[in-house]
């Protein structure tokens, strides 16, 4: 590829960065004329980094708006505000067709398999769609052994070229969605809860399979999941998201060792612990009640209104996302005090 | 698998089975292998070949011309000795021959009409329904604005200002009958729309367009088709009442609707004016309702009880 040598220059470099992003939603409630316009804000000012061949996990319980950010950063949502910059160009400025170009870079793996390849379409078809977009031109054969090609390094068997995607399993879904994101060697593959849909021996083997794909095609990644236990595979760093906000963005090491914010921890003590003595140990997560609504969150820190350490500063106060002295980034004004050493009994 | 990946069978349990790794069985056959176990469904299919056969081949075998009057046998009933195999009309035409022609006319104008609010419909449906917003609104409306036109009315100012005519037929059924298709696909359209596969084809950087064709199309055929197999017997029935208001097809050309209409005057006198059209139409209309359920049922097997 003509770009290869650009790219080696850039390899050590921020490829992606995401600037205060915003995305929020009108909704609609009640009847014509008694009906209210609320704002959604799904996505509330997220700001993150990605240097190449990095992964940077993304957590966050339901409806925390990690979807909408990875749709966002892909350009499939416009943001309402703030600035995503692929390579230093701001993809919210390019017109459609500009945009459409840059997608050959950026790709996206779905979370429902199966929702996401065309019942009616061949895997051939499927795989080699990107190739038709971008390349029309190009040979039939040449397609053929791409999609061939793609099929054996995601694990499945070339000669099922021909199938459609319900004889499948739900994982052989996933590796084909997989292929169809990795065809045009993009740069970026946001992840979007790519294992959820998927039995536990399952998830291992896609995890596995995408980091083995990330260290040979030197991609980068978003993965967004759940569970901290996925992520902690596979991430290099891992972004926490609460209502919209990041919470912390902390080193794989340091995150689940010490996290820096009190909802991290929090969602650390609820992973489950394969082991029914010590899970009788382990403490309770310390948390109360559930996600406030979207559509109505708490004023000053949006995570005051369930947080065990909460001050009266949190209340009024927004705090801002700042960096620490390791250099993770946290969004607390209690940070500094906090010991949350996992392991060690809550003070 | 322990198997070299480049077999062509992968596993002992589908060559047991006699199953070809190489071939996927796709949507569309194994809703034709549904289709071929409906009974109804291929009974009527069969019958309705035979009955399409009979009205495009029969004319040529039977030795009646249907314009021709005979006038030593009108009004007379079905018999071999005269060689009206189903007798003949007030003024000596043989019935079988005019109901054979006129199956010609009710089927075409079944199938052009259909075919015409099928291409008409779905493509407007489905731009109206993908790209939304206000192109969909301004298209939804249009549709309202004609489907509030009262039918009859359009049909009778269509033959005001043209000529009576079969053209007219067709031009003034399709013009009417898209809607339904339109506002169907668009419906179909915007449940498509929101899957996660029309997002990936967005995020690989497919243009509208090809989305249209190769994603919201291919996914909304299945109830398209069913739709068009109860349309088609719609539109012989409303091509049958227009026959019979007299606004239909002209003398010498003739049609299943028009046949009855004119038989329904002499039933009295002459019944098999009346039966025999009336049962080529009936079973044409069956036909079609049996095989479009046979079709709903093997294209969307979950809402079969």
């Amino acid at each position: 590829m003509p770009g290869a040598v650009f790219w080696g220059q850039l390899m050590n470099d921020r490829v992606l960065r995401v600037q205060d992003l915003a995305v929020h939603f009108k909704v609609r409630e009640g009847l014509l004329f008694n009906s209210k316009t609320y704002t959604l804000k799904a996505v509330n000012g997220v700001s993150f980094e990605l240097n190449a061949g990095e992964t940077l996990g993304i957590v966050g319980e339901s409806g925390c708006g990690k979807s909408t950010l990875a749709r966002a950063i892909l350009g499939l949502i416009k943001p309402t505000r703030g600035r995503v910059l692929w390579l230093g160009e701001d993809l919210g400025k390019l017109d459609e067709e500009a945009l459409r170009k840059r997608r050959e870079d950026l790709q996206i793996v779905f979370q429902d398999p199966l929702a996401a390849l065309n019942p009616r379409m061949t895997v051939r078809d499927i795989i080699a769609e990107p190739l038709w977009t971008f390349y029309p031109r190009i040979a039939r054969v040449q397609v053929d052994e791409r999609v061939r090609g793609m099929m054996k390094m995601v694990g499945l068997l070339p000669n099922q070229i021909n199938r459609y995607p319900h004889e499948f399993s739900g994982g052989q879904c996933q590796r084909i969605g997989i292929a169809r994101a990795l065809v045009l060697n993009p740069k970026l593959v946001v992840c979007d809860e790519p294992v959820s849909a998927l039995d536990v021996s399952i998830q291992a083997q896609i995890i596995n399979l995408l980091k083995d794909l990330q260290k040979k095609l030197n991609l980068s990644l978003v993965f967004i999941a759940h569970d901290l236990s996925v992520v902690k595979h596979i991430s290099d760093r891992v972004m926490v998201l609460y209502l919209g906000r990041a919470m912390e963005i902390s080193s794989r090491s340091a995150l689940y060792k010490r996290p820096l914010h009190p909802y991290t921890s929090a969602l650390i003590k609820a992973v489950p612990v394969p082991d029914p003595k010590l899970a009788r140990i382990a403490s309770d997560t310390g948390l109360t009640g559930d996600m406030p609504s979207p559509l109505d969150p708490p004023l000053g820190c949006v995570f005051h209104s369930r947080c065990p350490y909460v001050v009266k500063r949190c209340e009024l106060e927004v705090p801002a996302l700042r960096r620490m002295e390791n250099g993770d980034w946290v969004a607390c004004h209690c940070a500094e005090e906090l010991d949350l050493t996992i392991g060690k009994a809550p003070t | 698998m322990t198997k070299s990946t480049d077999s062509p069978v992968i596993d002992p349990f589908e060559a047991a089975l006699g199953v070809h790794a190489d071939k996927g069985r796709s949507p569309w056959e194994d809703a034709w292998h549904r289709l071929l176990k409906n009974r109804a469904a291929v009974y009527s299919a069969f019958i309705m070949g035979t009955i399409i056969l009979l009205v495009l081949l029969g004319p040529l075998v039977v030795s009646w011309e249907s314009d021709f009057t005979d006038w030593d046998f009108t009004s007379s009933p079905p018999s071999f000795s005269s060689g009206h195999w189903l007798g003949t009309d007030a003024v000596g035409r043989d019935i079988l021959v005019r109901t054979l022609e006129g199956g010609r006319i009710s089927l075409l104008v079944g199938l052009v009409a259909t075919l015409v609010s099928l291409i008409i419909g779905v493509g407007y449906g489905a731009i109206a329904g993908y790209f939304g917003g206000t192109a969909d609104r301004i298209m939804m409306r249009i549709v309202d604005i004609i489907y509030a036109l009262p039918f009859l009315f359009f049909v009778i100012l269509l033959m005001m200002v043209f000529e009576r005519n079969i053209v007219l037929i067709f031009v003034a059924i399709g013009a009417v009958n898209w809607l339904d298709m339109a506002r169907i696909v668009r419906g179909q359209t915007l449940s498509i729309k929101n899957m996660e596969f029309v997002e990936a084809a967005r995020s690989c950087g497919v243009a509208p367009w090809g989305i249209i064709q190769r994603h919201i199309i291919p996914n909304l055929m299945g109830v398209v088709i069913v739709y068009v197999t109860l349309t088609i017997p719609q539109i012989i029935l409303v091509e049958s009442f227009l026959s019979f208001l007299g606004l239909g097809v002209q003398e010498p050309m003739s049609s299943w609707g028009a046949l009855v209409s004119d038989g329904a005057q002499d039933m009295e006198s002459a019944p098999w004016t009346l039966i025999v059209p009336a049962v080529f139409l009936t079973v044409t209309l069956y036909c079609f309702n049996y095989i479009g359920d046979g079709l709903r049922d093997a294209l969307d097997p979950k809402d079969r009880l």
